[in-house]
């Protein structure tokens, strides 16, 4: 439009109907519009819906991938809480076992302690009971001699020695 | 645009608000033939031009992550793809590097007009018409060939009570020929009109007290062309696919 209106001739009316630029027009619109058609069914259009496919395929790969990935996450951290579930069972396991054992060897131990203290007890009743005849036996002798020696102060002369013993051991053992 | 104020200095406003539009040679000032190298070829091979660099150049590198160049072609592939294959269903996908070049060309030749001192080819009828009736002939003739005369069901519309389908029928005859006239003059009438109406805000701008006003009125205007240049690409290519559909499927 570097035509100013002084250099042309002004014709009235809408250049728009101006009939003698039409074959102008419509041809250069044919040759434009085939241009236009080649190069984009030839080579835009295949390249875009390429790429765009391309871009789809990969991101539906990786998608896929990290689905993958976390599946196999997931399976770690199953097999990591299995593993850590397994020994703490194991971990109870030997508790139990060991408290049973040691409940066990208390058992055993005290029934020994037991055992010898009854060995004791009876030892020790033997003994007791072995003073006491002692004692008695003892006592039976002081008792005899005293006897004697009151009965030949009280009646001298001969002394049945054998009644008195019989009868002190008679009073003794009342 | 420097051309309106050469008119003001001799005294009163000078409106030449459609000169924009003249088709004139580029070489010369001979009479415009048939095969004359006008400023139609110089802004239709800008057009091609930019097509080309954003479709295929801009995706040269073909790479997995788009930089935007890429970004944008790919938007655009997206978006008409899914528009053919929303609105003319999945037989229609074979058909859309058609729509897809029917939608470049017509938003790259509106963008382009949007540049000062540009012509804008879509302005022009002789370009819309051939365009539209390009779609109308090649949609009818499709329906033709896929459904034989069973594409005038297309005009039988059988979930209407009987009494009415003649009526009816006469109704959509009339309003299926009148498509290639309202397509192509809704898109040359925006493109020329929004054109026309800053030329003419500017042609004011010679008076002084007005100009603020004028410039402020051009910016508006230029940023409802801006939206009107990608709405009417954007009309143009859907209506296509709706056209599309009724060949491939003409009963309602």
């Amino acid at each position: 439009m570097a035509k100013t209106p002084s250099d042309v001739p002004v014709e009235p009316g809408m250049p728009q109907l101006d009939f003698t630029t039409f074959p102008n027009q419509m041809f250069w619109l044919f040759v434009t519009i085939v241009a236009i058609y080649f190069v984009l069914s030839k080579i835009a259009l295949p390249r875009i819906s390429a790429v765009l496919s391309d871009r789809q395929d990969t991101i539906e790969h990786d998608i896929a991938r990290a689905e993958e990935l976390k599946q196999l996450a997931e399976d770690a951290e199953t097999s990591y809480n299995k593993a850590l579930a397994d020994a703490r069972i194991e971990a109870n396991n030997i508790v139990n076992n060991t408290k049973l054992e040691m409940k066990a060897e208390l058992a055993r131990k005290i029934a020994d302690a037991d055992l010898q203290i009854a060995d004791r007890a009876k030892e020790s009743e033997q003994k007791l009971n072995n003073i006491k005849a002692k004692a008695k036996s003892s006592i039976l002798d002081v008792a005899n001699e005293i006897a004697i020696d009151i009965v030949s102060k009280v009646s001298p002369g001969h002394i049945d020695e054998k009644l008195i013993i019989e009868s002190v051991n008679q009073k003794v053992t009342e | 645009m420097a051309g309106q104020t050469s008119g003001a200095e001799e005294g009163g406003l000078v409106f030449h608000p459609m000169d924009q539009f003249r088709v004139t040679p580029l070489f010369g000032d001979g009479p415009v033939g048939m095969f004359t190298v006008t400023n139609v070829t110089l802004w239709m091979g800008l057009t091609v031009l930019c097509i080309f660099l954003l479709l295929v150049l801009g995706t040269s590198r073909r790479a997995l992550i788009p930089n935007r160049i890429q970004s944008i072609g790919e938007l655009a592939y997206g978006f008409i793809f899914k528009m053919v294959e929303d609105v003319s269903g999945k037989d229609g996908v074979k058909y859309f590097p058609l729509i897809m070049t029917l939608f470049m060309f017509i938003v790259f030749s509106n963008f382009l007009g949007l540049l000062p001192g540009a012509f804008t080819t879509t302005s022009h009828i002789a370009v819309t018409a051939v365009l539209a009736m390009g779609v109308f002939l090649f949609v009818t003739i499709l329906g033709f060939i896929k459904h034989g005369f069973g594409f005038l069901g297309v005009f039988w519309i059988s979930s209407a009570p009987l009494i009415l389908r003649p009526i009816l029928a006469l109704i959509e005859v009339i309003s299926y020929f009148v498509r290639p006239l309202s397509h192509s003059i809704r898109l040359a009438g925006n493109m020329m009109a929004g054109h026309a109406v800053i030329k003419v805000f500017a042609a004011f701008a010679a008076i002084a007290v007005i100009s603020p006003f004028s410039v402020i009125a051009i910016t508006a205007i230029y940023a409802l062309e801006v939206l009107v240049a990608f709405i009417q690409a954007y009309v143009f290519a859907i209506l296509t696919c709706v056209y599309l559909k009724d060949a491939l499927h003409p009963h309602h």
